[in-house]
């Protein structure tokens, strides 16, 4: 109460009186506080002069400031501030800059961009940020893929093929991998068992004999597995059926199965339930022509997965 | 002069002028919204079909699983109009792309990625895997693992009731033969069947099981739903058909 009192006799109060000895002190704004707020009510008015404000009628005031940009047929075009011609102009702005580059990557055949180091560089750069918003989702950050899932980028094996021209296809279009099911009507399980065991020595895994050779007649015969993967089950990357003469599995975890009766597992489940989950989505209608083609170089040169033929 | 002591002293008084004094902000800003053309973008195919329709009752489901799970909570579904954002996630969020989401998911918190353009972005198996376990497709993520997805079947019983209610709210889903042939000529005719609201639950496992989300078409999981929902975000307007300035004009 007494510091109420020494406060009392020093401020002054604002007249009013409720109920008999109520009463308010009077303690103005500082001065700066004042005037940075009238300062804020004239930037408001510029603000309204310059950029999109007002609600007016079925429209509104659309300011002073402009934006000028060229749309995609190149036609130039200024329009009044609003920030989707703002991303337009930044894009663009982006682009420019970039522009000496990616023109170049569009005007390039693939070999000459994979033998011009300064070229390489910038798509090692630009190729980083595309494939990890894109593709590293599936194919992993370092494109070494996943089992059972997505193929390695990084090694010689290649489904479709890891030709310049295969790969652009790949991203531009995307895959679907299907193997037909062969359980149920088609082999009963003596049959899918004798079949993986002809599969699994293919890359020279030792498996019993009988079974091998059984399994050779019915990959060449009644099971018509060759008409995709080949007489010589090396494969066929026009329709993306595997080479089964290689140690490389994707789909079927031989390597990490442990024991021979789990690889034998393994690959019967595949045979016998077939596969429909190879998915590759089109990325035509999300990336650009140029954008392709450099994640196509990416793949083929910096990860370096790349093949020839 | 105008003594203010007489609202001090009338406690209805100043409530009446205190709730108009705090509404200028929401009647200036909100409310003239209803009445500008162009707030939510007319997208029209060459054809004058409507490019962005209502969910599929499969994809709405999927939509009530997606919010009963709290997807929302790490997940926008608002791509702004910036350079980074664009090169990111996309072409920015067009208002008309939200236009019959009840409530909208554009969030203002993300832990995880925009979603507004998740569409297609991944394979149906990724989209399974990655909600049963996501670290096993992205070693680094902090997302929850959603197994039950996959295992508990999707309750179709109220489909239909929830389609109706949507309806109330302004989406065009059809409950009549007026609507649903309102419903071809602005959506054509193979949406439009999706939209009627009697056939909602043959519709739903029609598409499950064509459409074969989750990768087993012989029964309609939550999954199905989900993924189906995520498969078709950020899809419907096709961009390579229209300008790419085309909605510079409306903001």
């Amino acid at each position: 109460m007494s510091q109420g009192n020494t406060q009392s006799s020093k401020v002054q109060t604002t007249g009013h009186v409720w109920d008999g000895d109520l009463q308010e002190y009077n303690n103005p704004l500082p001065n700066w506080w004042l005037w940075a707020f009238y300062l804020t009510i004239i930037f408001s008015v510029v603000y309204w002069v310059a950029y999109p404000a007002w609600p007016v009628g079925k429209g509104y005031t659309t300011g002073m400031a402009t934006i000028t940009y060229k749309n995609d047929k190149g036609v130039e075009k200024t329009t009044h501030w609003n920030t989707r011609a703002l991303l337009m102009k930044d894009m663009q702005d982006a682009r420019e800059f970039q522009k000496k580059y990616f023109d170049k990557v569009a005007a390039m055949p693939y070999e000459q961009i994979a033998k011009d180091p300064e070229m390489l560089n910038f798509v090692a750069s630009a190729g980083k940020v595309l494939f990890a918003d894109n593709c590293a989702a599936c194919h992993m950050s370092g494109g070494q893929g996943k089992r059972a899932f997505a193929p390695s980028l990084v090694d010689d094996d290649w489904i479709y093929g890891g030709t310049y021209d295969k790969i652009q296809e790949t991203i531009t279009n995307g895959r679907h991998g299907i193997m037909p099911a062969k359980g149920g009507a088609d082999l009963n399980e003596g049959e899918i068992g004798n079949l993986a065991n002809y599969v699994l020595s293919l890359p020279g895994e030792s498996m019993d004999a009988a079974k091998v050779k059984a399994g050779d007649e019915l990959f060449h015969g009644k099971a018509a597995c060759f008409s995709c993967h080949g007489a010589d089950g090396k494969g066929n990357k026009d329709i993306g059926a595997a080479n089964l003469t290689d140690k490389i599995w994707l789909w079927a975890d031989v390597p990490g199965a442990g024991s021979a009766d789990k690889q034998v597992e393994a690959v019967k489940a595949v045979i016998a339930g077939g596969l429909n989950k190879g998915v590759m989505p089109a990325w035509s209608g999300r990336l650009k022509a140029d954008q392709i083609k450099l994640l196509t170089t990416y793949v083929h040169d910096v990860l370096g997965g790349g093949s020839k033929k | 002069m105008f003594d203010h002591g007489k609202i001090e002293k009338n406690i209805g008084l100043m409530l009446v002028l205190t709730m108009f004094t705090i509404s200028i902000g929401g009647l200036v800003e909100i409310v003239p919204l209803f009445f500008i053309k162009g707030t939510v973008e007319d997208v029209k195919t060459p054809e004058g079909i409507k490019m962005v329709r209502p969910y599929s009752p499969l994809e709405q489901r999927g939509r009530d699983i997606y919010i009963r799970e709290g997807c929302y909570l790490c997940h926008s579904q608002m791509i702004r109009p910036f350079r980074d954002e664009a090169l990111r996630y996309g072409h920015y969020s067009l208002a008309a792309e939200s236009q019959y989401d009840h409530p909208f998911q554009w969030g203002s918190k993300r832990t995880g990625p925009d979603l507004a353009r998740a569409g297609k972005k991944y394979s149906n198996e990724w989209q399974v895997q990655h909600l049963i376990a996501p670290r096993s497709m992205v070693p680094e993520s902090v997302m929850p693992n959603y197994p039950w997805l996959l295992t508990t079947p999707l309750d179709t019983s109220d489909v239909a009731d929830r389609m109706a209610a949507l309806r109330m709210t302004g989406v065009p889903y059809s409950a009549n033969k007026a609507e649903y042939d309102n419903n071809v000529k602005e959506f054509g005719a193979d949406v439009a069947k999706q939209l009627h609201i009697p056939d909602a639950r043959k519709n739903l496992t029609e598409q499950a099981q064509s459409g074969n989300y989750d990768g087993d078409a012989s029964n309609v999981t939550e999954m199905d739903a989900l993924v189906a929902y995520l498969q078709v975000l950020g899809t419907m307007v096709d961009f390579s058909k229209l300008d790419n300035d085309s909605f510079v004009k409306f903001r």
